[in-house]
């Protein structure tokens, strides 16, 4: 089959790999239908996630149709058109039978502090992804659900992470009406993130990013005041004057590892390494919030030490609310506003790529060009 | 502006936010949310029909962490430990906690050897790796790449170029070592 494969740094391509195999009895192999590329599958692709491994397939969102099952699958066939959340977890562990699906202790021997992922380096277990034709999908009875007859493709394909993770992200920052939240990041997640704060009864959302594409995007889909942070001397102030130097109610890191902002930051981080990514989004947050506010945090960090301003955020007796997102556990309400027509989350998607082109997927991608925001990978088998 | 008790600036109220966004407060009620509380012990909701899971078969020595008292039921196999990038990372695992800083710092190294080894390994075999489509740099041109910096100010464009010089490290360490190499044959020889 084809696949993705990682080659180094920056470097992928596309090779004919092996067909998984069932390893598990209730594993499932699908056959992917469509599969998007994730601002943390940039990560990996910088380099930047220990334990990345030459020939590892990427990719945490994807659906498909379900080719095998294992013997002791009992809720899904061959035929099945299903939707895989990026969590791999067992659903029968301390975590998982709580609802912390995303940290998962049976699944990933190669970390206790993270769950476990798809394609997304041997730290979060060693799993291959969905940037290919086929995938092995393991506790089948536990992950995928069935694609609801009414839904799309593409707005299914947006739930397996980005939207869950974004919605998630306005959940763990505790929204209150008429709060005023601040978005750090108008990726998709972001998007989603400012988005899903008016659900829960926003009273101002904020977005901030340094691509004007992109907080367009955040006033058109989203209905936010949007800052380019590149036109001001210092955001933090700048949000201090526009709550009335309060600061925000709830500040959201949308933006994770390799934030932009601080050429020091940003270099001694996602280049270097000398850090584990740049965490200026995150500094940018504890400073923004107002004392005694929330800071959520769903961005994607990795293992590897921050310099992250932990001082300001105890002498403002913030609440730090942070996790990978459990995304199972946010469909069943996610489906009821996609069904309202409160979520359109295909609308975010600005390109589709097929498999063979996904080098320059990743390349425009990575480097923010023409305008892209989501792109969506098709394997040629679909 | 006094620092007073109240909101320095007015939000809209609840009626005006309605008419304006679709949805508003759909999920108003904080108790009312999928993740609220964090911790919901619910053991039917996963689909899970087992105590503890069958064990996936070790068909070769997986590492683990060491904070993990077994080998977890399930694990991935995308890509076996193997070579001097496998012999570091198996003393990282088996060495080092996930609270050392030397167990991430010497899996990030073998890494970078993995990635110099799979490029130089690569130049003997029918499908050499390609920086040039590898690293897709050819959509530059098609999808105009100047263009999209340049519309407008982007914070990202002054480490960008940083990049080429990350990717092209390696294939120079490479030739340098090489060339180093035959000129020591060569002198030798004379």
């Amino acid at each position: 089959m084809e696949a993705m494969v990682y080659r180094g740094p920056y470097k992928v391509r596309v090779e004919e790999k092996e067909m998984p195999r069932l390893e598990h009895p209730n594993d499932a192999i699908i056959r992917v239908t469509l599969a998007a590329i994730c601002g943390s599958d940039l990560h990996l692709y910088h380099g930047l996630m220990p334990d990345t491994r030459v020939g590892t397939t990427f990719g945490h969102e994807f659906i498909g149709v379900v080719e095998e099952v294992g013997p002791s699958v009992q809720n899904l066939k061959p035929g099945d058109r299903v939707m895989v959340p990026a969590n791999i977890y067992c659903g029968s562990c301390w975590f998982c039978v709580r609802g912390l699906y995303s940290n998962c202790h049976n699944v990933n021997p190669n970390a206790t502090a993270v769950g476990a992922l798809y394609g997304y380096s041997h730290t979060t277990g060693g799993y291959d992804g969905g940037q290919a034709e086929y995938v092995r999908v393991p506790f089948a009875d536990v992950g995928p659900s069935l694609i609801p007859d009414w839904m799309a493709e593409e707005d299914a394909l947006m739930c397996t992470d980005a939207l869950a993770t974004g919605y998630f992200g306005a959940q763990l920052g505790d929204i209150k009406e008429r709060d005023t939240v601040v978005v750090f990041g108008a990726g998709p997640v972001g998007l989603y993130a400012a988005k899903s704060a008016w659900l829960m009864g926003a009273g101002r959302v904020l977005v901030i990013d340094h691509l004007d594409y992109r907080l367009e995007k955040a006033r058109d889909f989203a209905h936010a005041e949007t800052y380019n942070f590149t036109e001001y001397d210092d955001i933090v102030v700048q949000m201090k004057k526009d709550t009335g130097y309060l600061g925000a109610d709830v500040a959201i890191d949308a933006v994770g590892a390799e934030a932009d902002g601080n050429f020091l930051q940003h270099v001694t981080g996602t280049k270097l390494k000398l850090q584990g990514g740049s965490a200026v989004a995150l500094n940018w947050a504890i400073d923004s919030v107002r004392k005694g506010g929330t800071v959520s945090v769903m961005g994607a960090y990795g293992p590897i030490f921050n310099a992250v301003k932990f001082g300001d955020a105890l002498n403002k007796g913030l609440t730090l609310n942070m996790n990978q997102c459990p995304m199972k556990r946010q469909w069943p309400r996610l489906f009821e506003h996609i069904r309202n027509g409160y979520l359109t989350p295909s609308d975010i998607i600005t390109h589709r790529i097929p498999l063979e082109h996904i080098a320059e997927g990743y390349h425009i991608f990575s480097s923010k060009l023409d305008n892209c925001i989501k792109p969506v990978i098709v394997p040629s088998a679909s | 502006m006094a620092y007073t008790a109240y909101n320095p600036v007015p939000i809209p109220t609840a009626e005006e936010l309605k008419a304006r966004i679709p949805g508003w407060g759909a999920d108003l009620n904080p108790l009312d949310r999928p993740s609220v509380p964090k911790l919901q012990f619910d053991p039917e909701r996963t689909g899970a029909h087992w105590d503890f899971p069958d064990r996936q078969e070790e068909t070769y020595p997986r590492e683990r962490s060491i904070e993990h008292k077994m080998l977890t039921p399930v694990f991935g196999t995308a890509v076996p430990l193997k070579g001097v990038s496998g012999a570091m990372r198996r003393l990282a695992y088996k060495r080092y906690s996930e609270a050392r800083a030397a167990h991430w710092l010497i899996l990030l190294a073998a890494d970078r050897v993995d990635a110099f080894g799979a490029h130089v390994t690569s130049l003997a075999t029918v499908r050499p790796d390609n920086p040039v489509t590898e690293t897709g740099v050819l959509s530059e041109f098609r999808v105009g790449g100047l263009s999209s910096r340049a519309r407008s100010r982007r914070a990202d464009v002054n480490h960008q170029w940083i990049d080429p010089i990350l990717v092209g490290a390696p294939w120079i360490l490479a030739g340098g070592a090489v060339f180093a190499g035959v000129r020591a044959l060569v002198r030798r020889r004379r």
